[in-house]
């Protein structure tokens, strides 16, 4: 168990700097979704955490010590990988009982924690198998148990369910969750997917271009994200931004002098709604029913929206449609920053 | 994915020219190899009286041949001095090339490239060029005539450190950065995840290795003086040189030089192919 701080943390490889001095403290015992587009240096930050890449200037502290300098087996952290990195001429119990190979224990007691992790992550009937012999998820699962068995004060985990089909991504993802609420061990946690973010975390950091853009909970962020990117990264559809100006009390777009940056997520554009917080008008170019509710994309002047409608409305592509969405599901974003307008 | 997902199925009753042409260049180049390998068998089923008469199943033929070679000290101790060599130096050059080129892979270090570079740059210097400097650190060493000095040139080469660097490089570094958060030390690493995802490299090398030292003639030749440290090759032309050339009794001596490497080549071969199998894995 253990609290995670990042200081100032820079990385630079020669003249070229990726992480431009971050600051964050995780919480004994917290997940955290470190989550951004690919080059954000989400993963730089893992693999300097896990002591793979070297620090340029900064300081990590795990469990309040300063481990800048310590080699990786030293830091009391175990990492999965994206690719599992199991080792195919071993087992799936000698995979496992891998993450004990500097453990001084007897061989029962290594062979009871493998069977332990084993039980936990429902991999008792395989133990004697192979990886080759393993689904995508069984050989994430024997990454997880090798990473689990060392017992670590924190785990990394490095886009671990990027390998596997939508459907085995879902139920690791519950899985994984489960495994946290078990071991109540920190994590940290890259992804680039934003649901496996909104889903996972106790907290999301969104990372571009080697900054920290906000850190908060799924619902803070997805509530009242702080600038432009984030808001158009977390949530799917993502989340409609035009240029707008206030008109007669709601926001119209607009052009020119005077205007902000409106958004509004998909799910609270309404259409044929009567919100007064953004109104929008438009002709439809496509239309997505999704069961629960119907997507309708239209223009809006030059920008594309995508907005909802009821589960069985339908819309003709080049039928004029009005959207509009309620006061407090307006975000305002200034043009110049891109970073929210707090309301006042 | 196996051969059989990418040529598709020829259709039945139908023979293709392009078949044809591939069996024919595939039997014509079979029949240039095996041949000299099937005379050598007749051979030394042949007394000497009949070692001129081309047939290839010999008209009596006769086992005296083995049992005089047999008979005869000094092949079984050509014999056992090719082992030792071989084994020797394809266990040598096997360790060392995977270290170093397991180090030029993986690691990043001011110098690689060149250090590289000049390993590789010595495959282009022809034996013939090499066996001079050779011999004069042989003789200035004091390895003139002994084992270590036959196998001292085999036992860490370019060509090796070329072939294991290669496939070092194909080995997803997740792999050994699992290992090293694990607390593997660099060598443990190397030699207990590196090393086993490596074995048809390993195997392959092994191979050239041993086939390589085992029908090596030109250097054993230089190095050695004395009969009692000739390795095979090197003995079975005194059979030529002595009193005349005793045909029949270099070719039974080939033909059971032969066997150690049908061994070698049989053990080593699941390796290769259980290698690929791995290689096709991911994770």
């Amino acid at each position: 168990m253990a609290q995670i701080e990042l200081r100032k943390l820079v990385k630079s490889y020669g003249r070229n700097t990726v992480i431009h001095g971050i600051d964050l403290d995780i919480a004994d015992g917290e997940f955290v979704v470190f989550v951004g587009p690919s080059g954000c240096g989400k993963s730089t930050t893992l693999r300097m955490l896990a002591g793979l890449d070297e620090v340029t200037s900064g300081e990590i502290r795990i469990g309040g010590r300063v481990v800048n300098e310590l080699d990786p087996k030293a830091r009391d952290i175990a990492m999965v990988f994206q690719n599992y990195a199991i080792y195919p001429h071993l087992t799936v119990r000698q995979n496992i009982a891998f993450g004990l190979y500097t453990a001084r224990l007897s061989k029962a007691e290594k062979r009871k924690q493998v069977e332990d992790a084993a039980a936990i992550l429902g991999l008792t009937p395989l133990l004697d198998r192979r990886p080759s012999a393993l689904s995508g998820g069984q050989r994430q699962r024997v990454a997880i148990g090798r990473a689990m068995v060392r017992s670590p004060a924190a785990f990394l985990f490095d886009e671990p369910l990027s390998n596997l089909d939508a459907q085995l991504r879902a139920q690791m993802r519950i899985e994984i969750k489960a495994l946290h609420a078990r071991l109540g061990t920190t994590i940290a946690y890259v992804t680039h997917d934003q649901v496996e973010a909104m889903t996972m975390a106790d907290r999301i950091v969104v990372m571009k271009d080697g900054r920290i853009l906000q850190a908060a909970t799924p619902m803070e962020i997805y509530d009242h994200p702080g600038d432009v990117f984030t808001a158009r990264f977390i949530g799917t559809p993502s989340m409609n931004i035009l240029a707008a100006q206030a008109e007669g009390g709601a926001y119209v777009p607009a052009q020119g002098a005077g205007r902000v940056l409106a958004g509004v997520r998909p799910h609270d554009l309404i259409v044929g709604g009567d919100g007064t917080g953004l109104r929008l008008e438009g002709q439809v170019t496509a239309m997505e029913p999704l069961g629960p509710e119907t997507l309708v994309h239209f223009m809006a002047g030059p920008v594309p929206v995508t907005a909802s409608a009821g589960a069985h409305d339908r819309f003709e592509a080049g039928q004029t449609v009005r959207a509009a969405a309620p006061v407090d599901k307006v975000h305002l974003f200034d043009p110049a920053t891109e970073l929210a307008i707090p309301r006042g | 994915m196996s051969a059989a997902d990418i040529a598709p199925p020829l259709p039945k009753g139908r023979i293709r020219p392009g078949r044809i042409l591939t069996w024919t260049l595939v039997f014509i180049g079979g029949v240039i190899m095996v041949t000299p390998i099937l005379f050598m068998f007749s051979t030394s089923l042949k007394t000497s009286g009949q070692i001129y008469d081309l047939r290839l199943i010999p008209a009596r033929p006769t086992l005296d041949n083995y049992i005089k070679v047999l008979a005869d000290g000094r092949f079984l101790r050509w014999f056992v001095n090719s082992m030792i060599v071989a084994v020797a130096v394809t266990v040598s050059s096997v360790f060392f090339d995977s270290l170093v080129g397991y180090t030029l892979a993986k690691f990043r270090f001011r110098g690689r490239m060149f250090v590289f570079l000049a390993i590789l740059s010595t495959l282009m210097i022809p034996t013939e060029m090499l066996v001079i400097p050779w011999y004069l650190m042989s003789a200035n060493f004091g390895w003139l005539d002994s084992y270590w000095g036959i196998a001292f040139p085999g036992m860490m080469t370019a060509f090796g450190t070329f072939l294991m660097k290669q496939f070092f490089e194909t080995v997803p570094d997740d792999f050994l950065e699992a290992a090293r958060i694990d607390g593997l030390n660099e060598f443990t690493i190397w030699w207990k995840v590196a090393m086993p995802l490596v074995t048809p490299a390993i195997s392959a090398l092994a191979i050239f290795a041993f086939l390589g030292n085992w029908t090596a003639f030109f250097w054993p030749l230089i190095v050695t003086t004395s009969k009692e440290l000739y390795t095979l090759p090197v003995g079975l032309t005194s059979f030529a040189v002595e009193q005349s050339i005793q045909w029949e009794m270099i070719m039974t001596g080939a033909a059971l030089a032969t066997i150690p490497t049908l061994v070698v080549f049989l053990a080593l071969q699941k390796f290769i192919v259980r290698g690929v199998m791995l290689a096709g894995l991911k994770g």
